[in-house]
């Protein structure tokens, strides 16, 4: 067995194996250093594995050597490969230069149950897109749920109680719903292995549990994704967590939950239910639509910075989704890539959101007047996320909307139809994003200014995550290859 | 249809939807988390309803018993991590609405609202 065949099982492992060391590193610095060395050395590993995957072909890793169906089976491929890039990455960036962060809003002693809590809910979350097993995903999906309720709990406002309150209840109903589908499913099939069940479930699609099962698990997933209309959770969350941990999350907590939605759908109901494409096209896209339309005019009238940052989370799953409904290539390969892209720029703009908040007293907009002038570098990282955000032609952003056009336009009935709705969509982002670089920009500063100067390396950290825009909007090789293969393997096309 | 052989099967929907709607309905937090604690209960029934087998015993090997007939121990291993997790979600919902309760000095939620509108 080489190394690269153990890969898949330490991705997991090593966060998991860390998390007690962590806890018992008490002098300062020590935990948040173990914690910053996990996180990039599982982002080492997803950069070899996705190095592998990058000619197609999948990694298999059967856990404890008990050969699937029985066993439990770790499985990557290119889909698997993209969204572990981006939460080992975003995890391993916001970590790097969130420690002046972390330090201003989580008291010290706090601080390695904090960076336990973080680990934890890394290894849940590459865990959710590593296994091939219905039921491990949802223990996965409830170890990173828990672990990222501790996370929000963590922030200093006190509306933050509220907000993960919310949040709790919400995700476990959305869990359970899934229990539920995978209970039925795996009633009439009798396994639990998602490309098993693939083979089964063909003999019983007719049976009234699969229908049901089905529609437990598609809700339960759009809860946990924040799908319009089940989205209410999402804003306050993000709100009130700290800002390094708002970072994370937004770049990849929904997006996994999508990835499982996307998997379960695509892989088990897809090529066996009856009218399953019309089902899930005709329930998705009007949802997808919704998000896009209300979730940016919810920002375009919002007053707070990381709210209206939120809401534009909303509506960048309504995108995602849109891709999604398509049913086509094109429309899959959109949709992926948006989950890469979107990453990318609302990881920036968070990150520029952190730097913002060591500086100023306040996130409201108003607040932000003369950002610009005393901190240049910073502003000019969140106008970059910001383009990539609408979708400026030269940033990441664009590729994938430029995806997401041309499959709308293959769409036959409604292609102009969802075509003015992006186009209205991002339009709506150019009003939002240019009411927070007006301010910052053109405003006058109040005499209130200089305190703590931005760490060095948060700094540098939120520059590289904004060149990271700008170079996948250009160097467009790496993702929409994976992409393509990603949407190839869901559609059941060799690539 | 024949309603007292899914009888079971019946107490898991009647159970879910008592569960779901404490959890949507009530404003009290604490209610709101037993009701969370009803509705995960269901699914448990749900499971450990479809491993029965008629006439099934124990999945465990006795010497000397020929064409037993065993009940699916898969679903009750199954249901006992879920149970953990249930707990493990009621737990650090309990400790958030401690921490409410010294923040806000309730556990209504349209009193904890209102106080964060002033």
């Amino acid at each position: 067995m080489t190394l690269l065949e153990q890969l898949p099982a330490l991705q997991v492992a090593i966060p998991f194996l860390a998390v007690p060391l962590v806890m018992l590193l008490r002098p300062r610095g020590f935990a948040w250093l173990a914690a910053v060395v996990t996180s990039a050395f599982v982002f080492c590993t997803a950069c070899a594995m996705t190095v592998h995957l990058l000619g197609g072909g999948h990694l298999d890793y059967a856990m404890g050597s008990w050969s699937p169906p029985y066993g439990i089976e770790l499985r990557v491929d290119s889909f698997s490969a993209i969204l572990l890039l981006v939460i080992t990455g975003a995890s391993t960036l916001a970590l790097l230069g969130g420690q002046q962060s972390i330090t201003t809003q989580i008291e010290s002693h706090r601080q390695p149950m904090f960076f336990a809590a973080w680990l934890l809910a890394l290894a849940g979350l590459s865990g959710i897109v590593l296994s091939g097993d219905a039921f491990n995903i949802f223990v996965f999906m409830e170890i990173s749920s828990l672990a990222s309720y501790v996370l929000i709990a963590g922030g200093p406002d006190r509306q933050a109680l509220p907000a993960v309150f919310k949040y709790l209840v919400m995700g476990t109903l959305g869990a359970t719903f899934y229990l539920i589908g995978v209970g039925l499913v795996y009633m009439m099939t009798g396994t639990l292995n998602l490309a098993d069940m693939s083979d089964r479930v063909q003999a019983v699609a007719d049976q009234t549990p699969i229908l049901v099962a089905a529609g437990f698990i598609t809700i339960g997933l759009a809860l946990k994704a924040a799908i319009f209309p089940l989205h209410a959770w999402l804003p306050n969350a993000y709100t009130f967590a700290p800002h390094i941990v708002t970072v994370f999350l937004a770049a990849c907590a929904t997006k996994v939950a999508l990835y499982v939605l996307l998997r379960f759908d695509f892989v088990v109901f897809q090529p066996n239910l009856a009218g399953h494409t019309l089902q899930f096209s005709y329930f998705l896209m009007p949802l997808a639509l919704l998000a896009i339309i209300v979730a940016s005019v919810m920002a375009m009238r919002e007053k707070h910075l990381k709210r209206l940052l939120a809401y534009s989370s909303v509506a960048q799953v309504g995108y995602i989704m849109l891709g999604a409904s398509l049913v086509s290539q094109v429309g899959i390969t959109a949709g992926v890539l948006h989950v890469f892209n979107h990453a990318l720029a609302k990881g920036t703009l968070f990150l520029a959101v952190a730097c913002l908040a060591l500086r100023l007293s306040s996130l409201g907009i108003a607040g932000l007047a003369g950002a610009a002038r005393m901190m240049p570098l910073t502003m000019a990282a969140f106008v970059v996320g910001g383009l990539s955000l609408i979708g400026v032609p030269g940033t990441a952003g664009f590729v994938s909307k430029w995806y997401l056009i041309s499959a709308a336009l293959a769409h036959d009935s409604l292609g102009l139809l969802l075509v003015v709705v992006v186009v209205l969509g991002s339009l709506m982002a150019v009003v939002y994003i240019w009411r927070v670089i007006e301010v910052a920009y053109f405003a006058d500063a109040p005499d209130t200014a200089a305190s703590r100067p931005v760490p060095a390396l948060l700094l540098w950290v939120t520059c590289v995550a904004a060149a990271a825009n700008l170079y996948f909007g250009l160097a467009t090789g790496v993702p929409v290859s994976l992409a393509q293969a990603a949407a190839g393997s869901l559609l059941g096309v060799a690539p | 249809m024949d309603i007292l052989g899914y009888y079971n099967y019946w107490v898991f929907a009647v159970l879910l939807m008592i569960g779901f709607y404490a959890v949507i309905a009530r404003g009290n937090l604490i209610k709101k988390l037993l009701g969370l604690s009803i509705f995960q209960s269901a699914v448990f029934l749900m499971y450990i309803t479809m491993d029965k087998v008629e006439g099934g015993t124990a999945p465990i090997i006795q010497p000397g018993a020929v064409d037993q007939i065993y009940s699916n121990p898969l679903p009750q291993v199954l249901i006992l991590t879920a149970i953990v997790v249930g707990v493990s979600t009621t737990a650090l919902g309990l400790s958030i609405v401690v921490r409410i309760k010294e923040t806000y000095g309730s556990v209504e939620e349209p009193e904890i609202f209102d106080a964060d509108d002033v």
